[in-house]
C-alpha cells in the first residue's frame, strides 16, 4: 500500500501509526532514484509526492524553501526565470537508471545528489540550509534555518542530507541558490592519456582562473558526448564561468597554460552547457541497465591509477569528473566489488557506490561502501536515535 | 564576574579525587604535558568570553593522537568531564572549563603534516593556527579560505568546533564547506577517521555533523582541508552611505544582481569612528554607514566587477567610493575591519553578538537593534558580514558596573531573539557555547532540541564532553 500524506501533520500521524505497529516504510519521492542503494523490503510505501509546492522564494535573498515532493523541474523553471540556479547541479538519474517519473527536490537532498561543480562549489549538502522532517517516532523536527551561516546547535541538516530516507522523512527543504553565470566557456585539451590528463587538470586547478568543471573523457566515451562533436582523441575539458570580461581573460590564460599539455580548442556557451549537463547525467552509460555502474570518489590524483589497475583484471570502461576524483565506472560483466574496494583502500581511501546493476546482482553486494567498525557503530547508534523502531527504508544503507 | 549563566554542578566524586586524577594523568603523559598548579591553571580559566571563568581541575596538553586517546580513555572510565581547547579565542565561552573538568588543550599539536598540491589539500594537526595553514601553502600558490578575525591565533581544531566563518566566506563558504576529513578521538578513546582527500561520505555525513559540534562529539586531532588557488589580485573598495538603510539595500541589490564579491563588510558610524581611530585606514568619517566590498581576480576582472558594483551603489545614493591604490592601502582597509573587536576593546568593554538574519531583514534588524540598546541606556557599534546576513552588534558597557553588565547581557539576549524572530538564528559563526545556551529554546522546539541531544548522546552517552555548553541545563536526558 502506498501512503501519500497531503500535509506534514498527516505524515507525522501516518509515521506514528507505523511506528506503534512496527510497520516498515519504504520512502519515495518521484521514484527516479529508487534503484539507489540496497534493495528495500518494506511493508508499506510512504510517498512525499503530495507534499508539493514552493513555499518561499525571494530571489534577492538567494534562498528557496520548497516542500519535499516538489518536482525539480518546477524549481529549475522558476529559478531560470530569475536567472538563478542550484549551484550544485543535481544529476538527473533517469537515463542511467532506466527510471521514469519526476525527480523531487526531497530526493535530491536525501541522496545528496551533486554534479560537476561539486569539487569547487560543494555538494547538495553544502547548499542545504534548513530542513523539516518527521523522525521515526512521528515527531516533526526542524533543523537549520534560512540563513547561510548558522552554527546554532548540532548540524542535523548535514546528517539528513545523503541519508537516503533512513533517518527521517523530509517534508520541507530550504536551500541556497546562486545567480546563473553571465557566460560559460569550455577549454578542450585533446589527446591526453589518463595520466597526463590528471596532471593537466591539477595544473589548471592550481591556477587563479576559477575552473568550475574539470573532466577527462577517454577515447571510449568521447564520441558519446555532444553527438560526437568533440575534437578527435581523448578530451580533457575545463569549464570557466562568470562575467564575460572575466571569462575571456581567464580563458586566454588557461589556454596558454594548457597548450603545454596538448592541442587546445574551445566550446562556446551553448555546447558548453550541453556538455556539462551530459557529464552531470553520465550520458555515455545511459540505457544499459544490465551493466553495473559504479560511482567512485577518491583523491583526484589517484582516480586514473585505480582504473589502470582494475583494467588489468576486469572489463571496465570509465570517465572522470571532479579533477579526476570522481570516476564513473561501467563494468562489462561482474561488478568486481571486492577488487574495486580493495584497490580504493590501497590507493589511499575513498568510496564506491553501486548506482546501477541487475536486481540479482544488487541483492548480493553492498551498494554503499562499508564503513570501519567504529564508524559503523556510530552510524547504527545515530540511526537508533532518529528511527528507534527501524521502520524507515530498512537495509537500504547496509547495516543501517 | 557575571553569574547569570550557570554551569553544571561539579561532580563531587570527581573533585574529591583530584589528587589521584592528577597523579594518573602525570603517569599517562610526559611531565611537560600536564598542568595542575593553581597559578598555572589561571590562563585556562576562561576564553575570549571573559565575563565568566572557572578554574579547571587540571590541564593536559598532549602532543599526539595516541596521547589524546589515552586521556579520553582514562576520563571516560572515571566519568571526568573534558573541555577541549584550541587557542581559547571563543567569543561564546566554548572553551571555559568547570571545576571538575580536565581541559584538553591542543597547543602542542602544531605540525603541518602534509601539503598536497596535486589534490589541493593540506593535512594538519588540530592545534595549527588558521593563518599558518595559508602561510604554509602560500609558496605553492594556494590559501585556506575561512578567515576568522582571530586567524592569527585561533586553531583549526577550534574552527572545526565552531564551524568558523570570516569575512571571505561569502564566496568560499565556512569551515564545513572547506573541511575534507578529520582524525578524531571518540569519548572512550577510540580513534576514527572521517573523510580524507576524497569528497562526500560513504555513509552518513558524520564529518558534517562533527563540524560545529563545539567539542561535544569527540576531540579532533588532525584535519584535512581544501585549498584554493590564490587569486591574482584582490582589491577592497570603500563605499560610504548616508544611512545604514541605504547600505543595506545596496548589499541586497549587489547579491541579487548575480555578483558574488569575495566579501561585503558593513560598519555603522560608531564602528567607523572606533576602527579609524585605531587603524587610520582612511575610512570616511562623514558617512553614516560604510561597506567594504572586496573583489578579486586579474585587473580586467576586478575592473569589470567593480564597474557593476559602483553602478548599483550609485542607485542607492553612495557618497564616497574609494578604491585602494596599493597593497599597503588594501592591507590597512582590512586591518581596520579585522581589528574592530580589539579597537572597540580599547575604548570600552563590549559583548559581541553573532545573530544571522535573512538579507532582506538587515535594515529592519539594525534599526530595532539600536532601539533595544538605547532602551537599556547603552551604546552599540555594528560591524558585520553583510553579504551573508551575519550581524555583529558590539554592545558597549562598563564591566566594573555589575548593573551595566547585566543590562548589556539582557540587551544582547533581546537582540538575538530579534534575529531569530526575523527568520534568522542565534549564532552564525561564534557558536552557542554558554553564552547563547539558554536562548536555544527560543530558536528550537522541545522536540528539535531533544533530537539534537539524542544524536549527541550517540557519541557521548554520559555527557562528559564539554558538558555545560550548547544545550540548556534543564530538560536534558538522564545520563
Amino acid at each position: 500500500m502506498t501512503l501519500t500524506p497531503h500535509t506534514e501533520n498527516d505524515a507525522a500521524y501516518v509515521i506514528r501509526n507505523a511506528a506503534s505497529r512496527g510497520t516498515t516504510l519504504s520512502i519515495v519521492g518521484g521514484g527516479t532514484r529508487s534503484g539507489f542503494g540496497n534493495s528495500v523490503i518494506a511493508e508499506e510505501i510512504l510517498s512525499s509526492s503530495a507534499l508539493s509546492g514552493i513555499v518561499d522564494y525571494e530571489p534577492a535573498e538567494m534562498v528557496m524553501t520548497a516542500k519535499a515532493g516538489t518536482p525539480v523541474a518546477e524549481i529549475e523553471a522558476l529559478l531560470a526565470a530569475n536567472r538563478q540556479m542550484m549551484s550544485f547541479e543535481p544529476m538527473d538519474h533517469r537515463a542511467v537508471m532506466g527510471t521514469a517519473g519526476e525527480p523531487t527536490i526531497g530526493g535530491v537532498f536525501a541522496a545528496n545528489v551533486s554534479g560537476p561543480r561539486r569539487f569547487v562549489a560543494g555538494a547538495a549538502r553544502d547548499s542545504l540550509l534548513g530542513i523539516r522532517f518527521v523522525n521515526g517516532r512521528g515527531e516533526i523536527i526542524r533543523a537549520g534555518g534560512r540563513v547561510m551561516k548558522n552554527v546554532t546547535g548540532l548540524d542535523l541538516v548535514k546528517l539528513l542530507a545523503g541519508s537516503h530516507g533512513t533517518l527521517g522523512f523530509l517534508t520541507e527543504v530550504t536551500f541556497r541558490i546562486l545567480p546563473v553565470p553571465e557566460t560559460v566557456e569550455t577549454i578542450v585539451v585533446s589527446a591526453l592519456d589518463d595520466h597526463s590528463a590528471t596532471q593537466a587538470m591539477a595544473a589548471a586547478m592550481a591556477m587563479p582562473v576559477e575552473v568550475s568543471g574539470a573532466a577527462h573523457l577517454p577515447q571510449t566515451v568521447r564520441a558519446r558526448f555532444l553527438d560526437g562533436q568533440l575534437p578527435e582523441g581523448e578530451a580533457t575539458v575545463l569549464r570557466l564561468e562568470g562575467l564575460e570580461a572575466s571569462v575571456s581573460v581567464r580563458s586566454e590564460k588557461l589556454g596558454d597554460m594548457m597548450r603545454r599539455f596538448g592541442a587546445v580548442s574551445r566550446l562556446g556557451p551553448e555546447p558548453s552547457r550541453n556538455l556539462w549537463q551530459e557529464i552531470r547525467d553520465v550520458a555515455p552509460y545511459k540505457g544499459l541497465p544490465k551493466k553495473p555502474l559504479w560511482r567512485v570518489s577518491a583523491a583526484p590524483s589517484v582516480g586514473h591509477q585505480l582504473v589502470a589497475a582494475l583494467r588489468l583484471e576486469a572489463g571496465i570502461d570509465a570517465f572522470y569528473d571532479w579533477q579526476g576524483g570522481l570516476v564513473w565506472m561501467q563494468m562489462e560483466g561482474d561488478p568486481e566489488e571486492q577488487r574495486l574496494r580493495r584497490y580504493i583502500k590501497a590507493l589511499g581511501g575513498g568510496h564506491a557506490t553501486l548506482v546501477r546493476a541487475p536486481d540479482a546482482v544488487r541483492a548480493q553486494l553492498a551498494a554503499f561502501h562499508p564503513e570501519g567498525d567504529a564508524v559503523a557503530t556510530l552510524s547504527a547508534r545515530i540511526k537508533q536515535k532518529l528511527d528507534p523502531g527501524g521502520i524507515f527504508n530498512p537495509g537500504k544503507m547496509a547495516g543501517v | 564576574m557575571s553569574e547569570a549563566i550557570r554551569f553544571l554542578e561539579p561532580r563531587t566524586a570527581v573533585v574529591a579525587r583530584r589528587a589521584t586524577i592528577i597523579g594518573d594523568l602525570v603517569d599517562l603523559l610526559p611531565p611537560e604535558c600536564v598542568v595542575h598548579e593553581a597559578r598555572e591553571l589561571v590562563p585556562f580559566e576562561t576564553d575570549a568570553f571573559v565575563a565568566y571563568r572557572r578554574l579547571p581541575l587540571a590541564v593536559v596538553l598532549p602532543k599526539t593522537t595516541e596521547q589524546v586517546a589515552a586521556v579520553m580513555k582514562y576520563c571516560h572510565r572515571y566519568g571526568i568531564p573534558v573541555v577541549p581547547r584550541g587557542a581559547g579565542t571563543s567569543l561564546s565561552g566554548g572553551a571555559i572549563p568547570q571545576e571538575d573538568a580536565v581541559v584538553l588543550g591542543l597547543s602542542k599539536m602544531t605540525r603541518i603534516l602534509e601539503v598536497d598540491p596535486a589534490n589541493r589539500t593540506a593535512t594538519v594537526q588540530a592545534g595549527v593556527t588558521n593563518l599558518s595553514i595559508s602561510e604554509a601553502v602560500s609558496p605553492e600558490g594556494f590559501f585556506y579560505a575561512p578567515d576568522p578575525s582571530s586567524q592569527l591565533a585561533c586553531t583549526i581544531g577550534g574552527n572545526i568546533g565552531m564551524n568558523s566563518g570570516g569575512a571571505h566566506c561569502l564566496k568560499y563558504g565556512v569551515t564545513t564547506n572547506n573541511l575534507l576529513g578529520v582524525k578524531m578521538v571518540l569519548v572512550d578513546g577510540t580513534v576514527i577517521e572521517l573523510g580524507g582527500k576524497h569528497l562526500d561520505a560513504a555513509g552518513y555525513d558524520l564529518l558534517g555533523l562533527v563540524c560545529g559540534s563545539e567539542g561535544q562529539l569527540g576531540i579532533v586531532t588532525e584535519a584535512t582541508v581544501r585549498l584554493i588557488a590564490k587569486p591574482e589580485g584582490a582589491r577592497p573598495v570603500l563605499f560610504g552611505f548616508n544611512t545604514s538603510e541605504e547600505a543595506g539595500a545596496c548589499v541586497a541589490d549587489v547579491i541579487g544582481s548575480g555578483i558574488i564579491p569575495v566579501a561585503i563588510e558593513f560598519m555603522d558610524k560608531p564602528a567607523i569612528e572606533i576602527c579609524e581611530a585605531f587603524a587610520q585606514a582612511g575610512y570616511p568619517l562623514d558617512v553614516g554607514a560604510l561597506l567594504i566590498v572586496e573583489v578579486e581576480g586579474s585587473e580586467a576582472e576586478m575592473e569589470a566587477m567593480l564597474k557593476k558594483i559602483v553602478d548599483i551603489a550609485g542607485r542607492h545614493g553612495v557618497r564616497t567610493v574609494r578604491e585602494s591604490q596599493s597593497a599597503t592601502e588594501a592591507a590597512l582597509i582590512w586591518k581596520g575591519r579585522k581589528s574592530a573587536f580589539g579597537a572597540t576593546g580599547r575604548i570600552s568593554d563590549y559583548i559581541c553578538m553573532d545573530g544571522t538574519v535573512p538579507l532582506g531583514k538587515l535594515s529592519y534588524v539594525l534599526e530595532k537593534t539600536s532601539e533595544i540598546v538605547e532602551r537599556f541606556g547603552l551604546r552599540v557599534a555594528n560591524v558585520f558580514h553583510a553579504g551573508d546576513g551575519n550581524m555583529h552588534p558590539l554592545i558597549l558597557f562598563n564591566a566594573n558596573d555589575p548593573e551595566d553588565a547585566a543590562r548589556a547581557e539582557e540587551a544582547g539576549n533581546e537582540i538575538l531573539k530579534l534575529c531569530v524572530d526575523a527568520g534568522g538564528c542565534l549564532t552564525g559563526e561564534h557558536g552557542v557555547g554558554i553564552e547563547k545556551r539558554d536562548l536555544m529554546r527560543h530558536q528550537y522546539s522541545e522536540a528539535d532540541l531533544n533530537q539534537q541531544m539524542a544524536v549527541r548522546a550517540a557519541f557521548d552517552p554520559d555527557w562528559i564532553l564539554n558538558p555545560s555548553k550548547v544545550f540548556p541545563l534543564e530538560g536534558r536526558p538522564a545520563a
